[in-house]
């Protein structure tokens, strides 16, 4: 038992490690283009867990593959925007450097562990595997390093399980060995998509506890890609909301909690059942996401909008400026944010 | 945070539609290709009693493979269960042949988690939900069959002239509401909901559940909701189970189970749920289970939940603990049972 103390702080003053500045990615394909990324921008400084919020093709995992370059190109074509590790542009790097990158400086866990983990490797000689290709260890050294990586994400009898295949693993123990295997060469950033959605709220627990334990201990900087909006209270500084391949909402974590400043982040936290509140009906957003082969004019949230009035429909809003921080793409942000 | 709107009655007074009791599903472990040999058996479901009363919504939760799956796959028939009873409006339903267990097949439907592999993708909407009536052809006569499936997909709020669609055509929650249609389709007293929602968005998962909370309104459905999201359960449920390795180690209502937790593992597993509201961070007592839950093939002596529990003592390795009515409550299955206020 324990009460769980995740701070909550701004660090916008440590150093700036990754930012992705006006992305924009389609996907040509037979049916058309699907316009995927539609200027995306954030950034994540050292130490800071930055939340990408969004439904089912809002484009916040394709924006990760886009970071660590392993979306499929073609069909995928990146139209502009830069993304800068260090002031670096990645999109301009040769091969080999990205891969340097890659394993050295930002890291990624995904969602199904299970599938993401190779079968017939060990789990000690899948995590040692970049030791010894990176680092010229031995493979003793390699499965040395891999215990003691199995014992820091906290897998009981690290020396035996070393030696097991991922199917004998469970799904949190898989989720950790994957963590143990991103975190192998000491990422600055390391990018979670989805990491808990597979898994039980209890276990789901003890996987957020963990990141965030490791996080601020090496402070790295988190980028946490997520549906759910009970895990994004609990660890993130702060949030970006994504729809329809663009960022409509930003803010601090609790300034948007407390006052969300976009109808679709409103409307996210009005559909969710909530554990601490019963009630007939819930409100809904009505309608389904637009087609990315076939977007809208004007805003593409307008059609499932409560708010929306002629102007939405029309012209597209930009992502204004709120102060502290804020930023939301409504033509009636400020409305929005100044209610009572 | 606006107030409750339902009331706890559940209609009817409490009329029970199904009656378990001691039910017991194990599925033998075997090796050996040609000659089998049974090394064990995996005990999904072992020893769960509940009412479903007429008109309410009992909510099963627990995390995976404490057998809440099993449980609804025992009830419909798809698995033979290994002993115990189960009755449907008063009658045995592991008795039942021919002709009362095709109306039973009839009177108790479910709808399965993953609209994408639920749905025969070579068969169109019409097809699919008009199935039942082509298994069940007393229901309807074939004239009818087609106004009658434009009528169930205006009820479940797709456009009926989309019947001779395929399911690729439709997004997850219209699947889903495809899945809920053919489960209405015979006019089934029970409806199993087998975690409905949860491979669905958050905006299109209200959809669905307001849905089924106007169907059970406007038909007067029992529903058994099966989910391991406790906000979605607690949203629909008017009682509440918890099941824990097979077992159901405490059942309430939905005010006992949330706000009156008695049983250490009700506690956690409310525990853990992630508490919307970034303010209140840092000031919430929670509670962390360690490690995972142990195989149902070799489960604990005693309280299966006592390799996990900070509450564990001598006993509980001994003595299986009964679910009974603890500090004059409701029933849970703890020796130590104790309140503890965990939801904020």
């Amino acid at each position: 038992m324990s009460t769980v103390d995740y701070s909550n702080g701004d660090h916008s003053n440590s150093e700036l490690l990754l930012e992705v500045d006006d992305l924009w990615l389609e996907f040509r394909t037979s049916d058309g283009v699907a316009k995927v990324l539609n200027g995306v921008s954030y950034n994540v400084h050292a130490g800071e867990t930055l939340a990408v919020l969004g439904e089912s093709g809002s484009g916040k995992s394709v924006t990760a593959q886009a970071i660590m370059g392993i979306v499929d190109m073609p069909p995928g074509v990146i139209t502009g925007g830069e993304i800068r590790y260090h002031g670096e542009d990645l999109l301009k790097l040769s091969d080999t450097r990205r891969r340097e990158i890659r394993a050295e400086g930002i890291s990624i866990i995904f969602q199904d562990a299970l599938s993401s983990l190779n079968p017939v490797y060990t789990v000690g000689f899948q995590i040692g595997e970049q030791l010894r290709l990176r680092r010229g260890m031995s493979r003793k050294e390699a499965q040395k390093r891999a215990i003691e990586l199995l014992d820091m994400v906290k897998i009981p009898n690290a020396k035996g399980r070393v030696k097991q295949y991922p199917h004998e693993f469970s799904g949190g123990m898989r989720q950790r060995a994957m963590i143990a295997m991103s975190l192998a060469l000491d990422p600055e950033v390391l990018i979670a998509d989805e990491p808990t959605t597979a898994l039980d709220v209890t276990v789901q627990a003890q996987i957020m506890d963990l990141l965030k334990e490791i996080q601020v201990e090496r402070q790295m900087g988190l980028i946490l890609i997520t549906h759910d909006l009970g895990v994004v209270a609990e660890v993130a500084d702060k949030i970006a909301v994504m729809y329809a391949g663009r960022i409509v909402e930003r803010a601090a974590a609790t300034e948007l909690y407390r006052m969300p400043g976009h109808p679709y982040t409103l409307a996210l936290m009005d559909s969710m059942p909530r554990l601490d509140q019963r009630g007939q009906t819930l409100n809904t957003i009505k309608g389904l996401p637009p087609s990315l082969l076939n977007i809208p004019p004007g805003c593409p949230f307008a059609p499932r909008c409560p708010r929306a009035q002629d102007i939405c429909t029309v012209e597209l809003p930009e992502s204004k400026d709120l102060g502290l921080g804020r930023t939301s793409a409504c033509h009636f942000a400020e409305e929005l944010v100044n209610r009572v | 945070m606006s107030e409750a709107i339902q009331s706890d009655a559940t209609p009817g007074g409490g009329e029970s539609i199904i009656e378990v009791r001691d039910l017991v599903k194990h599925f033998p472990v075997q090796v050996g290709i040609l000659f089998k040999r049974t090394v064990g058996h995996v005990k999904a479901v072992d020893g769960v009693s509940f009412d479903l009363k007429r008109g309410e919504t009992l909510g099963v939760v627990g995390e995976s493979g404490c057998g809440k799956s099993t449980l609804a796959q025992v009830l419909m028939r798809l698995v033979p269960q290994t002993s115990g009873s189960a009755t449907f409006e008063g009658r045995d339903i592991f008795k039942m042949r021919g002709s009362e267990l095709r109306k039973l097949r009839r009177s108790i439907q479910i709808v399965l988690q993953d609209p994408y592999t639920s749905l025969n993708p070579r068969m169109t909407v019409g097809d699919i939900v008009g199935e039942p009536f082509e298994i069940h052809p007393e229901v309807a006569p074939k004239a009818s069959r087609r106004q009658k499936v434009q009528d169930l997909l205006d009820v479940v709020g797709l456009n009926p002239e989309h019947i001779n669609r395929y399911p690729h055509q439709f997004s997850g929650g219209q699947r889903q509401r495809i899945g809920i249609a053919r489960a209405l389709a015979l006019r089934p007293q029970v409806i199993i909901c087998d975690e409905p929602v949860s491979a669905l968005d958050v905006s299109i998962q209200a959809q669905v559940m307001n849905l089924l909370g106007d169907l059970q309104d406007e038909f007067g459905l029992s529903y058994m909701f099966i989910a391991h999201d406790l906000g979605v359960v607690r949203h629909l449920s008017d009682r509440v189970a918890v099941m824990y390795l097979g077992k159901v180690v405490e059942i309430g209502t939905e005010t006992e189970i949330y706000e009156h937790p008695t049983h250490p593992y009700t506690q956690a597993l409310l525990s853990a749920v992630p508490v919307p509201d970034p303010s209140l961070r840092g000031q919430r007592q929670v509670i962390r289970l360690e490690g995972d839950v142990p195989s149902p093939v070799d489960p604990p002596s005693g309280c299966r939940f006592r390799t996990r529990c900070w509450k564990a003592q001598d006993l509980c390795a001994e003595e299986q603990p009964e679910l009974i009515s603890r500090l004059g409550g409701h029933d849970s299955a703890c020796h130590f049972a104790e309140e503890r206020q965990v939801v904020p």
